[in-house]
Formats: structure tokens, sequence, C-alpha cells
């Protein structure tokens, strides 16, 4: 039962900085699908996700429309647009173990200790991870740490995944393994998602359409 | 309520300050309706200036300020330019950071100790090296030329200056900058002074005008080091504040707008200065000259600091032993016997300063560093950075002269007719451990790494979950740190105490200095001992809570 509404819909969405427009984006992403903004670093993509997840930097100003399943969302604060976010960087929160990293994500109106950390267990299961929910999140390896970033923000229950270059840190063995891991996963849950990178293999493996929106000035 | 609360901070930095200046001021000019003066007369002025030594007071102050200023300035750049980037230098700051922790009182007292005429280091040195079986007839501590006075100073403005010099180099690119000048075939100090200097001296600028200001008008160090015939300007103040005789407080008033005078004179004196080295620097820096007889001053000036913090350790050292002494004949290295007696005796008199001095400390830090806290978030929230204008102002208590401010806040009150009360010197104490507080966690707050923020966010959760779940526990170990650093400055305040709670609320540092006169050493190393280490147990908490809540946590440990 999937509407035209359904999905990411960016009408116009520019970012500026000082003035000068740094992104222009109209795009809809169906849900399941990954749309790819490709860009050399430092070209301001990222900004383009954090005026969609609603913490763009207030040296930015950001404009145009975003719909998330036919509602407009840029307005909303951040913690209720429902929109996932996964880092180049892991981002565990290091006070907490893994398992309550992942405790954390899950909404609270899913009751019950005992179901809750089911569904952890479950979430580390599912990518390898069993028995790490008491583990210290920085003795993990790279590539441990990227899965459970990914497992945490699936656990929140997003309704959109934005990835920023989700892969550029990890080894080049990982990198094609968790890539798969986070298109299947996210495929899986009939999640729109928006992937930033400068890398054309990440592109390619996402397997969706890609754009280069980027206001390209020569200064 | 949060959008409120950086106002509210600087109101109450801010407004006992101006109240009190505001205080002092019409008094000086006769007008203080309770006390009968309902007319305006500079005759106040007149007396105060008449008195006899007050000129000298003055300039002795002023010349403290500047000297101790300049010495301790120059002490910790040469240091830095000589020393960076060495294990000597790693070495020599932790030995010189727990000295910034102790106050100034306690480091004051243990120099005394230490170089007193019959101090330890005369009887470590007596009789085989100097002949002397009787303590000599010198004047050592409080000699008129306030040498040892400039010299308990200098040891403690060192750790202070040093610390926030460092926090101040990595923006200034202070290694690459070394390294390139070495290139060019410039010595250390010269490529220092010629490349860093002005960047870093820039960025600690507003720290050494307080260390300026500070030096002017302080008012135990002076009491426990300073000359007395005549005393500094601050000590006399003092003097007039207390006398017995109420209509002194006209006197008291006039010689507060002295002070203020003093202080405004060595901050004139000094942005001069600062002009003309300018001038006299950019002819310097194209000249070309590759060295100042670097190693000389290299090895001079660790010499110079290893003596500075090794004589404020050697005199806490001083302190313990004598509140253990028991017998002690001159020129004997140690007592003949050590006892309990002293801190048996003084049990029961320490009970309420110890519980003043903690009451007071702890609150007066839980209310500075909510506040900070509460000023950070907003930033975070607002996305507006405190301008450099509103630091400014975080700075104005500790540029004004405690003692002029701090004085016409006592005479409001007095107005007021309320008896003094322990709230008063709570807040009187915040004003002072605030911008402190705020100084040490600021940083460490901005440096937090905000997309933790936004991944929170996206799971759902608002700005206060991420507050008191995220942020707060991952900034513990600096929360604490700057608690710590807060409380040991609500430890070391004399006049705050003294003069706002009208000598009704006696901690260890007003006790410590009012023995300062009578001159019992085992009285004093009892209190000065207890004052030195009081702020450590802030400092230990600071760090072995995170140690032992994130004991399995490597992430955090790694910062702590």
């Amino acid at each position: 039962m999937t509407g035209a509404a359904d999905g990411l819909t960016l009408t116009d969405v520019c970012i500026l900085l000082n003035d000068k427009p740094l992104v222009h984006v109209s795009a809809h992403v169906k849900p399941g699908d990954v749309l790819t903004i490709m860009g050399p670093s430092g070209s301001g993509k990222s900004t383009l996700l954090a005026y969609i997840g609603g913490f763009l930097d207030k040296a930015f100003s950001g404009m145009g429309s975003v719909q998330l399943n036919g509602v407009s969302i840029e307005h909303m604060p951040a913690q209720t647009r429902q929109v996932g976010i996964l880092f180049q960087d892991p981002l565990l929160f290091p006070h907490m173990s893994v398992g309550q990293n992942l405790l954390f994500a899950i909404p609270a109106e899913q009751k019950g200790s005992d179901i809750r950390r089911g569904m952890a267990e479950e979430a580390l299961k599912e990518v390898g991870l069993e028995g790490l929910f008491d583990r210290d999140p920085a003795t993990l390896s790279g590539g441990q740490k990227a899965r459970v970033a990914l497992i945490r923000v699936l656990l929140s229950s997003p309704k959109a995944l934005l990835l920023d270059e989700p892969f550029s840190k990890l080894d080049a063995d990982r990198r094609s393994s968790i890539r798969k891991i986070v298109f299947d996963l996210a495929k899986a849950r009939n999640l729109p998602v928006l992937l930033v990178t400068h890398d054309t293999d990440d592109a390619d493996a996402a397997g969706g359409s890609v754009i280069m929106p980027l206001e390209t000035r020569s200064t | 309520m949060l959008k409120h609360i950086p106002a509210l901070t600087l109101f109450i930095l801010i407004g006992p300050v101006l109240a009190g200046l505001l205080g002092a001021l019409l008094p000086a000019f006769g007008i203080l309706p309770t006390l009968g003066g309902t007319e305006a007369t500079v005759a106040y002025f007149a007396e105060v200036l008449t008195t006899p030594g007050v000129m000298r007071s003055s300039c002795i102050s002023l010349l403290v300020g500047l000297l101790t200023t300049a010495i301790s300035l120059s002490i910790v750049m040469t240091l830095i330019a000589g020393w960076q980037g060495t294990r000597f230098f790693k070495a020599l700051q932790s030995l010189l950071s727990p000295l910034l922790s102790v106050p100034h009182a306690a480091a004051a007292f243990g120099l005394a100790f230490l170089i007193a005429p019959s101090g330890w280091l005369m009887r470590l040195f007596s009789p085989w090296a100097t002949g002397l079986s009787r303590p000599p007839d010198w004047l050592i501590v409080n000699d008129p030329m306030a040498l040892s006075m400039m010299a308990g100073l200098i040891a403690k403005e060192v750790p202070f200056l040093l610390l926030v010099a460092l926090a101040a180099l990595p923006q200034s690119d202070a290694r690459q900058k070394a390294n390139l000048a070495s290139t060019l075939g410039y010595g250390p100090i010269a490529g220092f002074y010629k490349t860093t200097f002005p960047l870093v001296y820039r960025q600690i600028r507003l720290p050494v005008l307080a260390v300026l200001a500070y030096a002017t008008s302080v008012v135990d160090v002076a009491i426990i080091l300073g000359p007395t015939t005549p005393p500094p300007l601050s000590v006399r103040l003092l003097q007039w504040m207390n006398d017995p005789e109420i209509t002194e407080r006209f006197k008291a008033s006039a010689g507060a707008q002295l002070q203020l005078c003093v202080t405004a004179c060595a901050l004139v004196v000094w942005l001069l200065s600062e002009r003309v080295i300018r001038q006299f620097g950019f002819k310097s820096v194209v000249k070309g000259k590759r060295h100042f007889a670097d190693e000389t001053i290299r090895k001079t000036i660790a010499l110079l600091a290893i003596l500075s913090s090794a004589m404020v350790l050697a005199g806490i050292a001083t302190l313990g032993i004598w509140s253990f002494a028991g017998f002690w004949r001159f020129p004997n290295a140690l007592p003949n016997s050590f006892t309990l007696d002293i801190w048996a005796r003084q049990g029961m008199g320490l009970e309420t300063p110890m519980q003043n001095t903690l009451l007071i400390g702890i609150t007066a830090t839980l209310i500075a560093v909510t506040l900070t806290l509460a000023c950070l978030e907003q930033e975070a929230r607002s996305g507006k950075t405190a301008t450099s204008r509103a630091l400014l102002l975080l700075y104005v208590p500790l540029i004004v002269p405690q003692v002029s401010f701090l004085f016409g806040l006592e005479i409001l009150a007095l107005q007021l007719g309320g008896k003094a009360h322990i709230t008063s010197v709570v807040l009187t104490h915040v004003i002072f451990v605030l911008p402190y507080a705020y100084l040490s966690l600021a940083d460490p707050w901005r440096a937090w790494d905000k997309r933790y923020a936004a991944v929170a966010f996206g799971m759902g959760h608002g700005p206060n979950t991420v507050f008191w779940r995220v942020r707060v526990p991952m900034l513990l170990s600096a929360i604490l740190t700057a608690s710590a650093v807060g409380f040991a400055v609500s430890i070391g305040q004399y006049l705050a105490t003294l003069l706002i709670g009208g000598g009704r609320f006696p901690t260890i540092t007003t006790e410590a200095v009012a023995l300062a006169s009578g001159g019992d050493r085992r009285v004093i190393g009892v209190y000065a001992l207890i004052q030195a280490l009081l702020p450590f147990i802030g400092f230990g908490l600071a760090l072995f809570v995170p140690a032992i809540l994130y004991r399995n946590r490597r992430a955090l440990k790694a910062t702590a």
C-alpha cells in the first residue's frame, strides 16, 4: 500500500551560507529506495542532511519543503521528525554499554524491560553481534561499532534514514560488507534512504538514482 | 526559563559589583544618612590623602601589582618559549598545576614559615653553613620593599598564567611556528617572542589584567607577607573598615575610591606599556636577530620555575611539620618531638570554621556550576555563542578591586539594617566562583561533538533527554573539574567572607589570616595546612568519581 506521497520528498530545498547557495535539491525517494547525492568532501552535502534532520547549524540557513509520507516536517523540532541518521563515525554513546545504547534508541512506547531487552538482543543477532550486549563500545572493532550504530538507528523506528558518508572511515574489506548490511536492512524495513557520499562505489552499491545537485563555483 | 538564565547570571555577577561601587561612592563624599552624613563634602578624601604614609602605601600597591604581573608573565612566556614540548615541561606542568588550587593565604603562610629568619631554610643551613645558633635579626617576611610579598604572589600567579597560556597555545599554532622559526635559524626564545607571543598574549590578556588588578588590591597575602610600616593600601583600608569608631567608615569609603584609582592607574600603565612594547617589538621583529642568549635564558628560567614551585611545596610541608611539632629549638632542622596535641587542642575550635567553609564552598559551587551549565546549554540550544563582550563582563568581578566593592556592599547592608546572613556570604562567593567555573567548563563543553545530539534527536529524544542522559554524563569529568576549581576558589576567599559576613561566619581561611598577627606557628600550621589541603578533596573527587563510575568505559577514561 504505497501511495504517491509515501517516502521522502524534497521540494526546492536550498542551503545557504552567507546568502550564497551551497546545495539546491528537489527529489523524491520512495520507501525502500536509496537516493545518492554525490559531491566532493566539504561541498555542503552534510548540511542538506542536517536541514532534513532538523539540526542545521545556525551559521547556515535552509529553505524549501521536506515531506515525509505526505507530512511537512521542516518546521518540526528534530526529535519529532522520526528521521534517523548515520554519520561517518559510529558515535556510540561512550558512557553506555552496547546494550544501553540500543535500549536508549528503542521508543518509550515499547514497554516492558524484558521485551525491550529482547529487541536489542535480537537486533544484535541480526548483524552477527550476539552476546555483546554488556560490552563497552570502546572495545569493539570498527566494523562492529558500525553495525551497532546501524541497528541502534533502526531500533528507534525511524520513517526515513539519512546516511552521511557512513562508510568512508571503514577499511576496504569491511566496507562492502557493512554497506550491504545497511542497504539490505533499510530495504527490509521499507525505509526511504538518502545517502551523501563522494565515493562512486557507494553510489553503485546503493543501486538507486544518483544526483549531483551542488552549486559548483570555480572559486 | 532557560532563556533568561544568561541575563540572570550576568545580573548575579555584575549587579553586586555595581551596587558595591555605588555603595562606597556616596559615603566617600560624606553622604550616609544612617551614620548622620547628609551633606556632601570632600573632607574625607582630604583626610585619607593626609594620612601619614598613605602615598607610600599606594605606591607599594601599584608597584607590587605591576612587578608581580610583569615577572609572572615573563616567567610563563619564557618557560613556554624555551621548553614547550619537552619532557621537562610536562614534568613541570604536573608540578605546577596542583599549586594552582592552593589558596593564596596558605601558600603565603608556607612561604613565610620557610624564609623567615627562624624559618625552615635558615634551620637547614644553620649552624653548619651560616654559623648561626640563634635566628638572625633580619626583616625577611614583611620586608619594607615587599619582596617577600611579591615572591608569594609570583609563586601563585605563575601556575595560573601557565594554565591559561597552555589553553591558548593550540589556537596560536605555537608548535608549527616554533618549528618554522627554528628552520629559519631562530633560537627558541627569540623565535617564540617574535612569532607566537603576540598571538598568545592577545588571548590571555584578560586573565593577565585580572592578575594585575588582583595584585594591586590583595589583602590576605599582604597581611601575611607584606610590609607593615606602612602596609599596602588594601590592608590599611581594611583597618579603617574594621575600626570600632563607626565614623571611620567615611574615611574607608574615600579610601576605597583611592584603591580604585590605584588599580585603574596600574591598568593604564600596563595598557600603555603594551603599546610601547608593541612598537618596540615591531622594530625588533624585522631586524632578523636570531638569538637572545637563548641557552642561558632557557636554563635560568627553568631554575626559576623549579625554585618557585619548590618554595610553595616546601612551604606547605613546613606548615605540616609545625602543626605536629613539639619542642623545636633553633637551629634544629626538625622538631625534637612530634605531637598531636596541637590538633587535639584545636579540634573543637575547628568545627565551626570547617562547617562554614564546607557549607559556603559547596553551596556557592553548586549555584555557580548550575548557572554555568544553564548558560552553556542555552547557548547550545539557541546557537548563539557568548560574544567577547559578554566574556569581558565575566572578568568584571575579577578586575574591579574586591576590597572596594565588597566594602560598598557592606555599607549598603548596614543601611538596610539587616544582620549579616549566610545567604549573602554564599552569593558573594558565587561572584568569584562563577567566572572560574565558567572558564573551566566552557571549552570542553563547546568541544563536545554535536553529532551525538543529532543522533539522539533522530531517535526521538528531546533536548532535555540529550542534556541529562548524553551530554552531562559524557562531560561529567569536565563538570566535576569545574566544580573542584570553583570549590577551591571559594575556599580561598578571605574578604568576601569577612566583610559580607560581618565576621559572623568564620571559615578556615578567615581564621588562618586572623592568626597571622599572633604568630603562633603551630596553630597557624593547623589552619593553613587544612586550607591548603581542602581544595584537593574536590579535585580528588573530580578524578575518582568518573574513574569509578566509568571504570568499564575506556573512551571516557582516556579523556579524564
